[in-house]
């Protein structure tokens, strides 16, 4: 459990942290909380020769209210998202979800963008934000851009973000409908063998964790509450367009089962 | 540092704060990877991927060539180093095959974790990275994992001894009773379960680091060992250095629960190398490392057969096992089923008696001593049959038992297996737990949610058990061709200053031996206890020692204590008489002075004996100065802790979760010295034997690669995954050893795994479920469902 070795540098802002991602190229890995990368690296599964630590950059930690949305850089904790309350009144799903991460250590290390950054298809944030139909404000050399969540995902571990761009800034809509977040685990610590977002917010979006090699939006489940079917009936879509994976927790079969009958309690909750 | 708790004056059967805290909480302690110590190579281990492969060609010129290598070797370089291979203490019987087991493999690979080449480096990075440079050819071979097919011999994983049988061994006093019994059955019971594989996973992994002596030739070797003593003996015979030229020291030892009850390779290696080197070289395992290289736990087929007459009450039990030996023999791999073996008829009056094993090698880590050791696997079965039986003759689990407990007035209780139990009184522990759980209440309930087609059913499960602690008579053990003894040594001082010194050789892990023993010693002498030390777990200060393991250090070392502090008092109290110009007769030992009955005013305070004592200006004739005793204390028993446990789940039957809700444990081990000591024991037990039930599972594939070595995939639950577990005591001493005590460090592992597998049975019997592995992970479960399901589909059609 040895890291392989490696140059370490630190970033002062995010400016630094892209410039010093041009430098490095593909060679160069963001540390922020820790809790993806480390283990990673420990286990020689990463390699990078260099690590930029973004952690301190503390102008990228705040949750502010943007009118219809709220705003949250990309290095809040965890912990800072869960016990947030303007969070907790305008968007209490992500609240909610965020204090549903790892343990009480890794809340207080982890942050909201390394976990999307990620991109970990077992990971409950980036589903949340899926549901909630949010956007991913990126910086490179040449300034920002936004990317919308349902464009950001792109497959297992790869996100939309290019080797020179860093992850700055999570907006979500303000959404104080019904919603509900499923996780199904076997310890409290534990990814989700299934998990499922819903959210009301004038349509109800519905998004699977751990349902194939990238995080997932339950559009067919979507478009059939859109069409005016019941819960159950929605919800006994939910597997379709998913390619789940198996392991030592769940078979694809098992896997999807878990799907529809999470899809139909969130729903059920969610008051879809 | 100032501590809030019960107020406790530490006498026995008081919840004195552990004297082991502060340090362990504060940082303080100290364990091996902790010491400093200038100058030390670290040493890597190069570990077979494969599970059964032959070593073609292995080249270390790479690593030798790397930054920071001082050295490295190949199993073939480091053949000569030893004089023994490491050992295996227990052949169970005299044909047993014992394969050759090396610190490092030469020619061949039996588990994927073997070890095949070290490096040595100035640093652990140095050497962990030259480990890439290794390069080995290996001829894979097929592997061998189910225990069953082992048995067909088709691949051999030694070929050198012929077969994958290593061992039968049988228990049968009175076959034609066994017979008969079944021939006239009004019913039988016949259940096959399997006890998966654990992973012990002591919070502090291995660690060892061997000091050369810069005089004397000596080497003291440190290590995260649960057994120092027998450490220093079987080193000594492995590398050929004389016994006494070794000291092994365990300083703090973060757990164990058996996986450090052994004799490993890289111990061995360690010393082999500073030998060689003429350095201090030092290893620390890795998590993976101890996923795969130290020893796993349980590991076995049962099959139990049950022979009951028509009110249920059972006159036979047959049992079959095959036991998983792993790729090789530790320690005392062999005799893992023979410590439940006498134990398969549990709490309950059965006359007839079968018990066959027969161990077998797969090409899998090796097994050994894991918490509860052959009595939780005993437990499990038998507790399992006792529901099956329940079911079958469609009465309550809770009646069935009690019409087949042991009666209170047959104790001493001669069982069919030949053990002797010295006590017991079942029936109030059931009562208790019964009323514990709220029993009869949970029972209506559960019929209401039945017949209301809830989604969330509930189960109930007992587990009733009885153990064997206090290992061991040392006879016993020569009859089960055990190679050591059973005893324990104990020294107990005064000190000029008034202050005690006690010596054990019992080597605490984590239990809390310093906090118990000075209760004895603070009990009987009427001392402060935190005016008694305890020296322990080094065999340059406490050269005598059986060490711990079994649930013996109470009830062996415990009582040793015991008796040297009575032999201590023995010879104040003939000072103090001779001081005072009393008789012995006269005097009595009360609140720490020797008074002399009915005139309290005359009194000796025993710090001021132990002061005469060390000056020996006025000591009785021909008495030698000095006030200490030394004891080695052999028990002429077992001791024989009981209870009842009760689990209460439910079960999600759309997902097949279980949840535990409710669980009660009403045990008795006896006197207990310090009852917070046995509730923290109680609740760590608990959640290892419900992390059999329903998490913990080390899996293998069928090439016998271990696709659990992380904590990611192997589940050990935590305090989250439990609820908050109601506890109840009965007291039924122990007539064996002279302070009433039993034994509690495994009591909640063994009893527990079988009241949550019965509470999720007893679930799922409704749904046609009756049969179900361990783990109960919700897969299993809804699987188990879902066949049933079909089956009842079919059974319509």
């Amino acid at each position: 459990m040895i890291p392989a070795s490696f140059d370490y540098q630190r970033a002062a802002s995010a400016e630094e942290a892209v410039s010093m991602l041009r430098e490095h190229g593909e060679e160069a890995k963001l540390l922020a909380g820790g809790h993806s990368l480390l283990p990673l690296m420990k286990l020689r599964l990463a390699t990078p020769s260099v690590v930029i630590d973004v952690g301190r950059i503390r102008e990228l930690s705040y949750v502010r209210d943007g009118g219809d949305q709220v705003s949250i850089g990309a290095l809040t904790r965890h912990r800072d998202v869960e016990t947030s309350e303007l969070l907790q009144r305008e968007v209490p799903i992500l609240a909610h979800v965020a204090g549903l991460v790892g343990d009480p250590q890794v809340r207080h290390r982890g942050t909201i963008g390394g976990s999307l950054a990620h991109g970990d298809p077992a990971s409950d944030l980036p589903a949340v934000v899926l549901a909630l139909g949010g956007t991913l404000v990126v910086q490179g050399p040449g300034g920002r851009r936004d990317i919308p969540a349902t464009e950001f995902f792109q497959g297992f571990l790869e996100t939309a973000l290019a080797p020179e761009e860093m992850l700055v800034e999570i907006r979500v809509p303000k959404a104080r409908g019904g919603w509900s977040y499923q996780k199904f685990n076997r310890r409290a610590i534990d990814w989700a063998i299934v998990g499922v977002a819903a959210v009301r917010n004038g349509t109800t979006g519905v998004a699977l964790v751990n349902m194939g090699p990238v995080p997932l939006r339950a559009s067919a489940v979507e478009q059939a509450l859109a069409g005016g079917a019941s819960a159950a009936d929605a919800a006994a879509l939910a597997a379709e367009g998913t390619d789940p994976s198996a392991d030592l927790n769940a078979s694809v079969e098992y896997r999807q089962h878990l799907a529809r009958v999470l899809v139909r309690r969130a729903l059920e909750e969610a008051g879809a | 540092m100032t501590v809030t708790g019960v107020p406790a004056d530490g006498r026995i059967g008081t919840p004195l704060l552990r004297k082991e805290d502060p340090p362990l909480l504060t940082g303080e302690a100290r364990f091996v990877e902790d010491l400093v110590v200038p100058g030390a190579l670290h040493a890597a281990v190069l570990r077979s991927p494969h599970a059964n492969a032959r070593i073609r060609s292995l080249d270390i010129s790479g690593a030798l060539a790397s930054p920071g290598v001082v050295a490295a070797f190949t199993g073939a370089d480091l053949r000569e180093e030893w004089a023994q291979p490491l050992p295996c203490a227990w052949p169970v019987t005299a044909d047993i095959k014992i394969p050759e087991h090396l610190p490092l493999a030469v020619e061949h690979v039996s588990y994927g974790g073997d070890a095949v080449a070290v490096v040595v480096g100035e640093s652990r990075e140095a050497a962990v990275d030259a480990l890439d440079a290794v390069v080995v050819d290996y001829e894979p071979l097929p592997a061998v994992v189910d225990l069953q097919e082992a048995l067909t011999d088709r691949v051999v994983v030694h070929e050198s001894l012929g077969s994958n049988r290593c061992y039968t061994w049988s228990l049968i006093p009175d076959p034609a009773a066994v017979d008969s019994a079944f021939a006239e059955a009004a019913h039988v019971v016949k259940e096959r379960y399997v006890q998966q594989r654990l992973i012990p996973n002591a919070m502090e992994t291995r660690g060892v680091c061997v000091v050369p002596q810069p005089f004397g030739g000596d080497y003291t070797i440190y290590s995260a060992t649960q057994i120092p003593h027998i450490l220093k003996v079987m080193l000594g015979i492995v590398t050929g250095i004389p016994e006494q030229k070794l000291r092994v020291v365990a300083p703090w030892v973060g757990g164990g629960f058996g996986s450090k009850l052994n004799v490993y390779a890289e111990e061995a290696l360690c010393l082999a190398l500073a030998r060689r080197l003429k350095r201090p070289v030092r290893w620390t395992e890795e998590r993976i490392e101890n996923a795969q290289a130290t020893i796993q736990g349980r590991g076995m087929i049962q099959e139990i057969e049950l022979a009951a007459d028509r009110d249920g009450r059972v006159r036979a039990v047959r049992v079959n096992l095959l036991a998983d030996m792993g790729a090789y023999l530790q320690l005392v791999t062999p005799g893992i089923p023979l410590l439940g073996a006498f134990l398969y008829h549990g709490v309950y009056d059965i006359p007839a008696y079968a018990f066959t094993c027969t161990g077998v090698f797969t090409t899998k880590t090796p097994t050994d001593a894991y918490r509860g050791t052959g009595r939780p696997e005993a437990t499990y079965a038998i507790e399992r049959a006792m529901d099956a039986l329940a079911r079958q003759l469609g009465l309550d689990p809770a009646e069935v038992r009690r019409r087949n407990f042991v009666a209170t007035e047959k104790f001493p209780y001669s069982s069919a297996a030949g053990l002797v139990f010295d006590s017991g009184d079942y029936g109030p522990a059931l009562d208790q737990a019964l009323e514990l759980a709220a029993y009869e209440a949970t029972r209506k309930e559960q019929q209401d949610r039945r017949n209301a087609g809830a989604n969330k059913r509930i189960g109930i499960g007992l587990s009733c058990y009885v153990e064997m602690c206090g290992l061991a008579p040392s006879r016993v053990l020569a009859s089960l061709n055990y190679s050591a003894g059973g005893w324990e040594a104990a020294t107990v001082r005064l000190m000029a200053t008034g202050k005690v010194q006690v010596v054990t050789g019992s080597t605490p892990h984590g239990q809390g031996h310093e906090t118990c023993w000075s209760q004895i010693v603070a009990d009987r002498l009427g001392v402060d206890p935190d005016d008694v030390d305890v020296v322990s777990g080094d065999t340059a200060l406490s050269p005598a020692g059986m060490d711990t393991y079994g649930s013996r250090s109470l009830s062996v070392g415990g009582v040793a204590v015991w008796q040297a502090t009575e032999k201590v008092i023995a010879k104040a109290r003939a000072i103090a008489a001779h001081q005072m110009e009393a008789s012995e007769e006269d005097l009595e030992l009360v609140g720490g002075s020797f008074q002399v009955k009915g005139t309290p005013s005359r009194s000796m305070a025993i710090q001021a004996v132990a002061f005469e004592a060390f000056t020996a200006h006025n000591l009785p004739d021909g008495m030698e100065p000095g006030l200490e005793a030394q004891v080695t204390y052999d028990p002429p028993n077992f001791t024989f802790p009981f209870g009842t446990h009760v689990a209460v789940v439910e079960v999600d039957s759309e997902t097949g979760d279980v949840d535990l809700v409710r669980y009660v444990a009403v045990d008795d081990c006896g006197n207990q010295v310090n009852p917070m000591i046995v509730e923290g024991q109680v609740h760590g037990g608990v959640v290892q034997g419900i992390a059999q039930a329903l998490y913990e599972e080390a899996v293998y594939d069928q090439d016998g690669n271990l696709r659990t070595s992380t904590l990611t995939d192997y589940l050990v639950p935590s305090a989250a995954e439990v609820p908050s577990f109601t506890l109840g005591h009965t007291v039924t001493p122990s007539p064996t050893n002279p302070m009433g005590v039993k034994g509690v460090g495994e009591a909640g592992t063994i009893a527990s795994t079988p009241a949550v597998m019965n509470a999720v049975l007893d679930a799922l019997a409704p749904l046609g479920v009756t049969a179900l592995d361990m783990p109960a992970s919700p897969q299993r479960v809804w699987e188990a469902m879902e066949r049933a399901k079909k089956a009842a589909e079919r059974e319509e059609r």
